[in-house]
């Protein structure tokens, strides 16, 4: 008895973690097919000077990222990205924040108005894409129609320089506002009554000393993670800028996802275009970087 | 400081009507508990005293003035939350300062940096940081300042809850429940404290809560709520030893009061399983309730007293003994106090008999109201027996 026991513990030791790993190998071998081993291969092409069809490559080094720090439409995406990314962040956050305000304050209708403001986010963004670039049409787009009815000039937004990107900024706040929205209005549900009943007791009587004692503050930890899930999104802004503009007019409304989809598979230089996704890659890392340590480690207060 | 009228409140909540016409007058530094069982009404009509829920129907009045148009931050009343509602990003020092920031400051001096345009911000930030650590002092939290409340234990937290209560010399306190949430002997200790704090600040405090215990030792007086009603208002003496309603003497007291079933004759004679018990009631006949709590009763040996039973359980509190007599014809278990060392311990499992003192007896009728009764002969204990 006592010499086989430890044989049985051990068996039945192994036996259990070849049935952990068993349970984890499909997630993990996805993981390794559809990304890992993707990362990898895309970091491995852009030191090479491979291209899409080429029977051959040869090792470059550090020469494609040479290229890229000497190309001005590289610089144009990352500025665009950098702009794009700094007007929809406040602004979907913020009139996010703000419709989940309005409609919780509601004593009816609040299914309707939460309805209403989710609406873009369940559609299809290409779609939507679409019926923006009619309304902003410069000669029968409802839009210019209302402009031009009010005395301003019509122009065709999304082929001007100075207001391409700004359209495009418009579209992603319309679209992702119900998004945030949702995750705020879940955030306000979880504050305490109490906290808003003793402050009005307390002597807190305006809705502006209200939020800013007890609204902002306890919804910090919601609204970290409402900006770095829409810094992320911003980043990743390609579907818009495919459809409306191609990157144009002159690069005003080139992006980093853009330009990566226009080197590898339009000018099909796929070292080029892995580059440019480990620079892309970089961004969104910093920014889950910033989402673990600020969001799950700094903002609780409990 | 200042006196509380409470006049015909009425309150329904969809079809159930939790308040049906309270009215309660309390005087200026008078500490007055809401007592009741869950459900009754006592929380909700503490959240219309300080304006955080409208009435369908009745008046509050503070300092004689009607307030029912004042919202709460107006009402210039303080209160303590059951969970005490501390907010969690600010410190200690900020959450007790709140009040007083609200108060006395104006909005720009409220936000930061803009704050120091103003001319007078520094005279009053001393004031405030003055009255916050004075506040701090008297409840023993000077230390605790700085921390946030997810640092603090239960009591602390209760105490800074307190804290930014007192802090700015409210009309009135009010308490819903505010040591439900500390274990049994914490409860004890904070009892004494709150009662000291009422005597030290001589403010008027109502205070509610569902443990007859904590009502009866803070109380000048206590307001028994059922069912959306005041059913009796009195000091503690008068709640326990003179209840006007069943319900009242259920509730009051620990063990529960013991309930017999008396008979009323005809020409008004009390009569308990049968044997007239020398008692006199006026305005009833049929059957009664009568009650006796633990020490208005003896043991005696099985045979004697008025009443038989059998001894099922000792409860052993050290300085005296709860013993639970059990009637098996009636299936009723009566609690009766003796002294240590009377010797009922060996009892267990034997007959034993029960004697009321009663001139403490109180009668009850159908409806639950106390009956005006006499003894035939006003003595103490009567051993009535063969």
């Amino acid at each position: 008895m006592g010499a086989t026991a430890p044989a049985r513990s051990f068996s039945r030791k192994f036996r259990h973690q070849l049935l952990a790993m068993g349970l984890a190998a499909p997630a993990l071998v996805l993981m390794l097919v559809l990304l890992i081993g993707p990362v990898i291969m895309v970091a491995v092409i852009s030191f090479t000077d491979y291209s899409l069809g080429d029977p051959d490559f040869a090792w470059v080094g550090l020469d494609t990222y040479d290229e890229m720090m000497a190309d001005d439409i590289f610089r144009a995406a990352i500025f665009n990205t950098l702009i794009y990314a700094a007007i929809v962040i406040p602004g979907s956050v913020f009139l996010g924040l703000g419709a989940a305000m309005l409609i919780e304050s509601l004593s009816r209708g609040r299914a309707f108005w939460r309805a209403v403001y989710f609406l873009p986010v369940m559609s299809t963004l290409i779609a939507m894409a679409v019926v923006w670039e009619f309304m902003m049409n410069a000669r029968f787009g409802m839009v210019s129609q209302v402009l031009t009815f009010l005395g301003f000039e019509a122009k065709n937004w999304l082929q001007e320089p100075e207001t391409a990107l700004p359209v495009l900024c418009l579209i992603a706040i319309w679209q992702s506002l119900g998004f945030n929205m949702v995750l705020f209005m879940a955030g306000l549900t979880s504050i305490p009554r109490d906290y808003y009943q003793a402050a009005a007791v307390d002597g807190v009587s305006g809705a502006w000393d209200r939020f800013w004692l007890i609204t902002w503050p306890l919804l910090t930890p919601v609204t970290l993670f409402v900006v770095i899930i829409t810094a992320i999104r911003s980043f990743q802004i390609f579907d818009t800028v495919h459809v409306l503009t191609k990157g144009g007019p002159d690069n005003a409304s080139m992006v980093l996802v853009y330009q990566i989809y226009q080197e590898g598979f339009e000018f099909f230089r796929t070292s080029y275009a892995s580059a440019l996704t480990m620079v892309f890659l970089g961004f969104i890392l910093v920014l889950t970087l910033v989402k673990i340590f600020a969001v799950e480690k700094k903002v609780h207060y409990q | 400081m200042a006196e509380v009228s409470i006049s015909n409140i009425e309150k329904r909540f969809g079809d159930v009507r939790v308040l049906k016409g309270v009215s309660l007058d309390i005087a200026d530094g008078e500490f007055v508990s809401l007592v009741g069982p869950s459900g009754c009404g006592k929380s909700t009509l503490l959240r219309i005293i300080a304006g955080l829920e409208m009435q369908d129907a009745g008046s509050i009045g503070i300092a004689g003035d009607p307030v029912d148009r004042h919202r709460p931050a107006d009402r210039n009343l303080a209160m303590v939350f059951q969970s005490y509602a501390l907010y969690p990003h600010l410190t200690v020092f900020d959450n007790i300062a709140v009040p007083l920031r609200m108060k006395s400051l104006n909005r720009l001096e409220r936000t930061p940096f803009l704050r120091l345009a103003s001319g007078g911000y520094r005279t009053k930030a001393d004031e405030i940081d003055r009255a916050v650590r004075d506040a701090a002092a008297l409840l023993d939290i000077s230390h605790l300042l700085d921390r946030k409340p997810g640092q603090l234990s239960g009591g602390q937290r209760q105490r800074v809850a307190v804290g930014r209560a007192i802090v700015r010399n409210p009309m009135a306190f009010l308490m819903d429940e505010p040591l439900s949430n500390l274990d049994a002997k914490l409860r004890v200790h904070m009892r004494t404290e709150i009662a000291e704090l009422h005597r030290k600040l001589g403010a008027t405090f109502i205070y509610v809560t569902h443990d007859q215990a904590e009502a009866m030792t803070m109380s000048d007086r206590i307001a028994i709520m059922m069912d959306g009603e005041i059913i009796q208002v009195g000091t503690p003496d008068e709640v326990y030893h003179a209840p006007v309603d069943i319900r009242v003497a259920e509730f009051i007291g620990s063990p529960k009061i013991n309930t017999l079933t008396a008979e009323v004759s005809t020409d008004g004679r009390v009569s308990l399983d049968g044997t007239d018990i020398g008692m006199q009631a006026r305005n009833v006949i049929g059957p009664v309730s009568l009650c006796f709590r633990s020490e208005e009763a003896m043991l005696l040996p099985a045979g004697q007293g008025r009443v038989q039973g059998i001894v099922r359980h000792v409860e052993n509190l050290g300085a005296e003994l709860f013993v639970q007599v059990h009637q098996p014809e009636q299936d009723r278990v009566l609690v009766v106090r003796t002294g240590r060392g009377d010797g009922w311990t060996e009892h267990l499992g034997q007959p034993v008999g029960v004697d009321l003192s009663l001139q403490d007896v109180k009668l009850f009728n159908a409806g639950g109201r106390v009956i005006d009764a006499g003894l035939d002969q006003p003595i103490g204990m009567v051993a009535a027996n063969g």
